[in-house]
């Protein structure tokens, strides 16, 4: 208990310190609400607008979870599609990389000729922003697996289908789950930047729309208490992410066994 | 005890093995031939690097080579296919899955060939009773000692009745005393059912205490340089303080040196 105590304060006190650092800011530079509402203005919207904040939150969260799922189930499959097959992994990785690279922000307008305006396309923009690290992880772990071990595996006659579901996959699920760590804090991001563009603009909006919408309204408070729950769909979903790793690993992996 | 599960012999007759091409070619195996009869344990020793493991992989058809030089067959002397040899190995680590129960370790060879859980875990905790560990089923590898990963490893290779189990320096790793007990916990295992054995160890007493008979290597390029037969009285903890063990002893060491002696010319 103490010990939870312990980790668990040092960053409520800096959230503390920061929060009235910001307040006493906002009251010696006379800040107009626009430009930098302060810590109880936000708060006040948080409340005020708790009916559209509720919904654009859920809206989001429904949203970078299926994005979020969809990349981890692509990403673990092609990973070990490619994983296994070495001409296939030499042609098609690097080129995987290379996408990599190309701005979410760029290609977003097509997923709305795609997908239509709607959560279809802030999903699609979810899945590829996350979906690369959980390739690449995958990849790195399914081959990082002792060679001692697939010998052993090769001695019984496992089949490749046993071989990865018995061998390979339990053996690299601590670098998947790595890879699905990052890929949870990168879906909350393409969900956002989607619904910046594609983003369903009726009532119950999400929350990239709540943000234009405030933008254009100059509702910066309204903005703030948006941008803070978007954060929190991103922590819960690492939070979840965490917490399943947490629960596959304890019995054996040196990371998460109990001392 | 039916056909199906009596001991395999194991003729090896002048099996050359050599990696790498060109001026890196390296010859590790140079021509060895050796038998090891139905229900015979070997213990193959030489020095460090010398191509026992080698030798014992290629027995193993562990390396993707096509095999030459390394014949079963069964107690008439008709020869058998590698696949149908009940052929076990037992590695120089544990080689034990961090994910899984040392009951479920012990079982995976039966649960890969398609035995139900519960089969393979009751076949399992029998093994597991013979080596001692029926306590600590449930525990992860992480959770034993080395000694005890040791002897759940043996307990695996010893699961589907194999009729010929390769062991590859399986106590290397281990402290002196842990060795012995090992010794003594794998002499009996091996007596209590028809087996036949080829152990590859570098330790002289390990070998004169568990084989029928040691074969004694040169350095690489590893060949024969002579087999020593071992007639002690019984193998007991005490019969390693008898003078007939240290002259079994100083003759494989004698041999050894011989052994040395001849790759230098």
């Amino acid at each position: 208990m103490s010990g939870a105590w312990r980790s668990i304060w040092p960053p409520a006190l800096t959230v503390a310190l920061a929060l009235m650092g910001w307040h006493l800011l906002v009251v010696v530079t006379d800040a107009r609400p626009y430009l930098l509402p302060s810590p109880v203005d936000v708060f006040t919207a948080l409340v005020a607008e708790r009916d559209t904040l509720w919904a654009a939150t859920w809206r989001t969260g429904v949203a970078t979870l299926s994005g979020f799922m969809l990349s981890a189930v692509i990403g673990i499959v092609g990973g070990s599609v490619l994983a296994s097959f070495a001409p296939l992994r030499r042609g098609v990785y690097p080129i995987t990389n290379l996408l990599q690279m190309v701005p979410l922000v760029a290609i977003a307008p097509l997923l709305t000729i795609w997908f239509g305006y709607g959560t279809s396309a802030v999903i699609a923009a979810a899945c590829i922003v996350s979906v690369f690290p959980v390739i690449a992880n995958t990849v790195d772990g399914l081959r990082a697996v002792d060679p001692k071990l697939r010998e052993l595996f090769a001695l019984y006659h496992a089949g490749p289908w046993a071989t990865w579901w018995r061998l390979l996959l339990p053996a690299a699920t601590p670098q998947i789950l790595t890879g699905l760590r990052v890929a949870a804090g990168l879906a909350v991001i393409g969900a956002v930047v989607g619904e910046f563009v594609s983003g369903y603009m009726g009532v119950r909006a999400p929350i990239g729309i709540v943000i234009l919408t405030g933008i254009r309204e100059a509702r910066t408070d309204l903005v703030f208490a948006a941008v803070l729950l978007s954060a929190a769909v991103g922590f819960m979903l690492f939070g979840l992410v965490s917490g399943a790793g947490h629960l596959a690993l304890r019995r054996w992996h040196p990371s998460a066994l109990e001392r | 005890m039916s056909p199906s599960q009596a001991p395999l012999g194991v003729r090896i007759s002048d099996l050359h093995r050599a990696f790498g091409s060109g001026s890196a070619r390296e010859v590790v195996l140079d021509g060895v031939h050796l038998e090891c009869r139905p229900g015979e344990l070997v213990a193959i020793i030489g020095p460090s690097g010398c191509g026992k493991t080698t030798l014992l992989r290629a027995v193993g058809g562990l390396d993707d080579v096509p095999e030459s030089g390394v014949v079963f067959y069964a107690e008439g002397g008709a020869p058998l296919e590698r696949a149908k040899a009940a052929l076990s190995v037992c590695f120089q680590e544990p080689r034990l899955l961090p994910w899984l129960t040392v009951l479920d370790n012990v079982g995976l060879p039966a649960s890969l060939a398609g035995a139900s859980r519960a089969d393979a875990r009751a076949r399992a905790r029998r093994q597991l009773a013979r080596v001692g560990l029926a306590d600590d089923a449930h525990k992860r590898p992480h959770q034993l000692s080395g000694g005890m990963r040791m002897r759940a490893a043996l307990a695996r290779a010893l699961l589907d009745s194999p009729r010929v189990l390769l062991l590859d320096e399986p106590f290397g790793a281990l402290d002196e005393l842990t060795r012995a007990a090992l010794d003594d916990e794998l002499h009996r295992l091996c007596a209590a059912q028809p087996l036949t054995v080829l152990l590859v160890t570098h330790s002289i007493s390990e070998a004169v205490y568990l084989a029928d008979r040691v074969v004694v290597l040169t350095p690489t390029p590893a060949r024969v340089v002579c087999e020593v037969p071992i007639h002690l009285p019984a193998r007991t903890p005490e019969v390693r303080t008898t003078l007939a063990f240290a002259e079994h002893v100083a003759r494989v060491h004698a041999a050894l040196e011989r052994g040395v002696a001849e790759a230098r010319r």
